[in-house]
């Protein structure tokens, strides 16, 4: 994450902004989402300096001109994989230990060794 | 008063009929019934056309790809002379890694030669990568309209690399919060470009699917002898159904069972914001398969061409941790590390499998691509952040939402199947509803509705007598 609060004319940056208040939202919304605002952020060349939070025009990958406010200067992905799941590290052992014992069942030569 | 939302909505028809490049109103028949088969040859390209469209676009021509150690821990745990072979079409080889390729390839094809600027389509899913990578390549523009936060601006792994993709095909991603009215701002950014829509629904789209149906048949008739005598398909929209489905018989595999696959998350709801970050799937499961297979002109084009219930032999439901175990194990034991979503008809499969007899033959017709973020591993880690119990047992014990239960061994591993039937008879009604007041369906509208759904007209005259009395 940049940690920039403030971007020049030009930067890749993004904006975000409120498209559809509560009152303006469709009618058949459960509760909790209706009574929130449907929100969008996206992503653009700057068209001024600026720093977070203030109104921002960027220019899109299409050529488009979207305004909102400057939500983030730089923005990356930080997706991971994360740790391993404790509930699947087993599998991979308890399948080969099967499968050893399926094919040793069936008269099969091991995985790997020897056959034709 | 008249909001803004519904302000836009009020235009839609004529926006759509710009962007959609085809006047859906030739095909309509009654306030019923409409020439299916007509929509979807209108485009006028043969099944040979498509093959050589997409073969040009680089999509298409999977690995078809037999899994002897699968087949193997479903017979180690099958009854004697049980036990199908399983198969898979590695389809997370097509180059923005899914089938939605072959789906998005037609539709930027068509854009290209109609002379776009550009496309747009509303999906949070593969299919956004699948029509940024081809608008990369044919030239064209490309906005991608994704539902991708809850209010409080976390999105789920899986779908933050959704964004990502089809940021790094060049594509325009507007994200936004949970809610339907996507479908709003994209109606709103066809008027104002004049883009074509990509849409998912659209019969382009269905009909590119129908390549994967053809090899499938083909290949498997190379390497077996015959077509599979079982199909399994990951179901979400029921386009991925329909398109392989119609494959199939276009390649004279008519005797192939269809099966469709989702992901149980049943109780959950899809609009809502608390619930949005609560499901570890994102397609594949319950939540779309079940709506738009009865009622599928919910969709953003006037007539649907995916309707998985002309196609569904059989609808069976796994539960989520019942995918990720799968998801694990084909790593480990088959060398193919895949994205979860997709092995949703591999679980299904493995259950399948085991009551089939062993000169069964079981395809797989997807994977689809894995990495940062789309992994089992970041979705359980999220689950776990955002207060889903996951633990080790028996799936029995899964609550969509609550808790994701891992199973111990894959004997633990069963498919439940959904009522057909059922989704039959709430199809007829939805059509029925969907009809103005009072309306009496012709004898022509009954055998529309025969079609629609598989079955013949006296089904549908029971199911019509049967709501009449309701
Ligand atoms: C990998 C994968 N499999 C299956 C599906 C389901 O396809 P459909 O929505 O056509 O039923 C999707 C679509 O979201 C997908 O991305």
């Amino acid at each position: 994450m940049t940690d920039a609060i403030q971007c020049k004319a030009g930067d890749w940056v993004e904006v975000q902004r409120v498209l559809l208040e509560p009152a303006d939202r469709s009618k058949n919304l459960p509760p909790e989402t209706a009574e929130k605002p449907l929100r969008m952020w996206i992503k653009g060349f700057a068209q001024a300096a600026g720093a977070l939070g203030d109104p921002m025009t960027i220019e899109t990958m299409t050529g488009r001109l979207v305004e909102g406010s400057l939500s983030a200067i730089n923005p990356g992905y930080f997706h991971t994989f994360g740790n391993p799941i404790p509930e699947l590290v087993h599998v991979g052992v308890d399948l080969r230990a099967r499968l050893a014992d399926y094919h040793a069942a069936q008269g099969d030569a091991p995985a790997g060794k020897g056959g034709a | 008063m008249a909001t803004k939302f519904d302000a836009i909505m009020a235009r839609r028809g004529e926006i759509m009929l710009a962007a959609l490049g085809m006047d859906y109103s030739v095909f309509e028949q009654s306030p019923i019934a409409f020439d299916y088969e007509g929509m979807m040859s209108a485009h006028g390209y043969s099944l040979d056309d498509i093959v050589g469209i997409q073969t040009r676009a680089g999509v298409g021509h999977t690995p078809l790809l037999e899994l002897k150690n699968l087949t193997d821990v479903v017979r180690s745990m099958s009854a004697p002379g049980k036990g199908a072979r399983i198969f898979v079409k590695d389809e997370a080889a097509n180059m923005a890694g899914a089938f939605k390729d072959r789906r998005a390839s037609v539709s930027i094809h068509v854009a290209k030669e109609k002379g776009y600027e550009g496309v747009i389509a509303a999906t949070s899913g593969n299919y956004g990568a699948a029509v940024s990578s081809q608008a990369a390549r044919y030239g064209l523009k490309c906005i991608i309209c994704q539902e991708t936060f809850d209010s409080r601006h976390i999105g789920q792994p899986e779908i933050v690399e959704k964004s990502r993709i089809c940021e790094a095909f060049g594509a325009e991603v507007i994200q936004m919060t949970v809610g339907p009215e996507l479908f709003f701002h994209m109606v709103e950014l066809l008027d104002q470009t004049g883009y074509f829509a990509a849409s998912l629904y659209s019969s382009f789209g269905v009909s590119g699917i129908e390549t994967l149906g053809l090899e499938i048949a083909e290949e498997m008739t190379a390497l077996t002898g015959a077509p599979p005598t079982h199909c399994v398909i990951t179901h979400a929209g029921g386009g991925n159904t329909t398109g392989t489905a119609r494959g199939l018989k276009r390649a004279g595999a008519t005797d192939t069972q269809i099966i469709s696959a989702s992901v149980d998350l049943s109780g959950l709801h899809m609009a809502s914001d608390d619930d949005f970050n609560r499901k570890s799937f994102t397609t594949g499961h319950t939540g779309f398969g079940v709506p738009f297979a009865t009622w599928p002109d919910r969709a953003d084009v006037p007539r649907n061409a995916a309707r998985s219930l002309r196609y569904i032999d059989r609808y069976l439901t796994v539960t989520q941790g019942e995918v990720f175990y799968i998801t694990e194990a084909m790593s480990k034991i088959e060398g193919l590390e895949r994205g979860p979503a997709g092995n949703t008809a591999m679980t299904v499969a493995v259950s399948l499998a085991r009551d089939l007899p062993r000169d069964a033959t079981v395809v797989v017709q997807e994977t689809e691509y894995t990495g940062a973020g789309k992994h089992h591993w970041a979705q359980l880690n999220f689950a776990k952040e955002m207060g889903v119990e996951v633990r080790s047992g028996d799936p029995k014990g899964n609550v969509p939402g609550k808790v994701i239960v891992i199973p111990e061994r894959p004997e633990q591993i069963q498919a439940q199947d959904f009522d057909v039937a059922r989704m039959r008879k709430s199809y007829v009604r939805n059509a029925l509803k969907n009809a103005p007041e009072g309306y009496a369906p012709t004898a022509a509208d009954i055998a529309f509705l025969a079609a629609d759904t598989n079955s013949d007209a006296a089904a549908v005259e029971a199911i019509l007598a049967a709501l009449k009395e309701a």
